[in-house]
């Protein structure tokens, strides 16, 4: 009731000249308020331009040049040479190199099959912790740790648990007998994409879990209270009444593992540095720009994966608008 | 009636067995990197599953090493100062953008978000020249400078969030006191703040210390660069000869600290992390 009294009056309040006199003191106390949210929120797009705007509307600008990583300072306008160009009967530039595209596959494929994964392994962790049982606490702070521990830190670990000779995965998976000879992980160009895939959805399915989890003890106990007395199988209640009633919050939840995947570089940079078989977009323009120091270069393949995560970005945005866009 | 309870002991048995995996899925990796950071010379190639030894050798031969421990020196300045910087323009514009109605406040928290999702790569050679530009190349400075460009949006996302929680009476009342919304915002909401705003500095600070693009790409001499960055440039003579127990030492070494705050404000986390991403 009370919040409701209030967005009445700031309503009122909005368009207080027009009513005049007995609002007027109100009136000027929102203006004030007006002024000093601009004068906070200032500061802080400030500093964003800064550190975000202005990099990239360079980066932009590189994309067109032929500047160097060694002399940034000196550089060339070179049209959208770096992005494609005929040149004596063949294409040149990111968008005619065929690596890049490699690079674009792995991106798309590691981004599908790891949130996938951890969608679904998420979602496992939170039912099992939506349970009551005792020490569940425990549980849940041991599910944090992964999501705790540097990336660079992870890929380290299970880059040792993966050894082609001295790893204990290769050791357990040999004792159970599921191979015969070990295997090497993160060399063999058929396994390093899911070695890359393995480590990056145990990092991250605590997140998807924590997020499944807090979706899921918002819900309402009456209907599964309903569905109990009705006799109906566990697995049909999970499908028909929580997953369309999580579904927004793990909505947001994929969303953003998806553009987070989309820009991977730590994960793959260290456990198969520069491999073609596992090369994300993101590793793709590091590469180009700091070692062959080919700032023009790697500024194209960088405004190119740019441009597709704002576009994914604006669709979201676009679509999620409803959420909050209007809501105090 | 007996077969109903045989029932319902299998699924009490299925229930522990599952749990019991998600603890061995979660917990295993990080016990192995425990487990191999005591080990020394020939002990690494033998695969053990319990405690064999308790070496310190990894640890002292890590610690030893200067340009470690000066890393971890450089990523607590590089997260403190990100944190500072972020809460100190995040907290204003959080209590702008969730106490405040005004035209243009969809945008600027959809401008806050888009940030937010940046890929970091397509601003490096942006960033790069701003550093050299400030001659901050090879500086932690710069890491601190960079750093904002994902510290900032979350801490203004996560801390209007949370701003938003707070009952209106509070304001109501510093408002028909006469109140300046500065003062209003120092005197009523900032002490009412503390837990939001440790929880959103402390996600911030595990952002800005697990950072690795940005430090690796900035950086150069081995006493400018942070912990991720230490460890991932660990090397032996070839890829084959890596020193994995000076490895694990090292990565035991940052992560413990990491995992007991994650331990102690577990509650904090969760709350932080679902201000962020489900109310988003």
């Amino acid at each position: 009731m009370a919040q409701h009294t209030t967005s009445f009056t700031e309503h009122q309040a909005a368009t207080a000249p027009a009513i005049a006199a007995p609002r007027r003191r109100h009136g000027r106390m929102q203006r004030q308020r007006l002024r000093a949210a601009w004068l906070f929120l200032i500061p802080m797009l400030v500093v964003l331009a800064a550190v975000a705007g202005w990099p990239l509307m360079r980066t932009i600008w590189f994309s067109f040049t032929d500047a160097s990583f060694s002399d940034i300072s000196q550089y060339g306008f070179i049209g959208i040479e770096n992005y494609l160009v005929y040149d004596n009967g063949a294409w040149y530039g990111v968008l005619a190199d065929p690596d890049w595209w490699q690079a674009v596959w792995n991106t798309l494929f590691f981004t599908v099959v790891s949130v996938g994964a951890e969608t679904v392994l998420g979602l496992i962790i939170a039912l099992t912790l939506n349970a009551q049982f005792r020490g569940r606490g425990w549980v849940r702070a041991a599910t944090l740790i992964p999501w705790a521990i540097p990336t660079i830190v992870s890929a380290k670990m299970w880059g040792w648990m993966l050894h082609d000779q001295f790893g204990i995965l290769n050791d357990m998976l040999m004792t159970l007998g599921v191979i015969s000879s070990p295997l090497n992980w993160t060399a063999n160009p058929d396994l390093s994409m899911w070695a890359v895939i393995m480590v990056d959805v145990w990092k991250t399915t605590p997140f998807m879990a924590l997020l499944s989890l807090a979706a899921l003890q918002m819900l309402p106990s009456d209907c599964y209270e309903a569905a109990k007395v009705d006799g109906i199988h566990p697995v049909r209640v999970f499908f028909r009444v929580t997953l369309p009633l999580i579904y927004p919050a793990l909505m947001v939840a994929i969303i953003f593992r998806v553009l987070d995947a989309l820009r991977v570089f730590d994960v793959i940079y260290v456990l198969t540095s520069n491999s073609k078989d596992t090369m994300s977009m993101s590793v793709y323009a590091r590469q180009q720009l700091v070692e062959f120091q080919d700032v023009g270069y790697g500024s194209a393949a960088s405004t190119v994966l740019f441009l597709i995560i704002a576009l994914l970005t604006i669709t979201y945005l676009y679509l999620g608008r409803k959420q909050f866009g209007g809501e105090a | 009636m007996n077969r109903k309870l045989l029932k319902k002991i299998a699924g009490k048995v299925g229930f522990a067995i599952l749990l019991l995996a998600i603890i061995l899925f979660t917990v295993f990796p990080f016990y192995y990197a425990i487990l191999t950071s005591f080990k020394s010379g020939s002990e690494l190639f033998s695969i053990d599953y319990w405690f064999t030894s308790f070496n310190l050798e990894n640890y002292q031969a890590v610690l030893g090493q200067g340009s470690f421990v000066t890393s971890i020196w450089n990523s607590l300045f590089v997260s403190t100062c990100a944190v500072a910087i972020a809460m100190t323009f995040g907290l204003t514009a959080a209590y702008a953008l969730g106490r405040v109605q005004f035209r243009g406040r969809g945008s600027v928290l959809m401008i806050v978000l888009g940030v937010s999702m940046f890929p970091q790569v397509a601003v490096l050679s942006g960033l790069f020249e701003v550093i050299r530009a400030f001659d901050l190349y090879n500086d932690p400075l710069s890491l601190v400078f960079s750093y904002t460009i994902f510290t900032l949006p979350f801490t203004v996302w996560v801390l209007t969030t949370f701003m938003r929680q707070l009952p209106k009476e509070l304001e109501e009342a510093a408002i028909v006191d006469g109140a300046s919304p500065v003062v209003t915002l120092f005197k009523v909401f900032i002490p009412l703040m503390g837990p939001a705003m440790a929880t959103t500095g402390l996600l911030a600070f595990i952002a800005a210390w697990n950072e690795f693009l940005f430090a690796l790409t900035f950086t150069l001499t081995d006493d400018q660069r942070t912990v991720p960055v230490a460890i991932a440039l660990i090397t032996g003579g070839s890829q084959h000869e890596l020193p994995w127990g000076h490895l694990m030492a090292a990565s035991v070494i940052v992560t413990v600290p990491l995992v007991v705050l994650v331990l102690i404000f577990q509650r904090r986390i969760v709350s932080g992390l679902t201000a962020g991403a489900v109310k988003g």
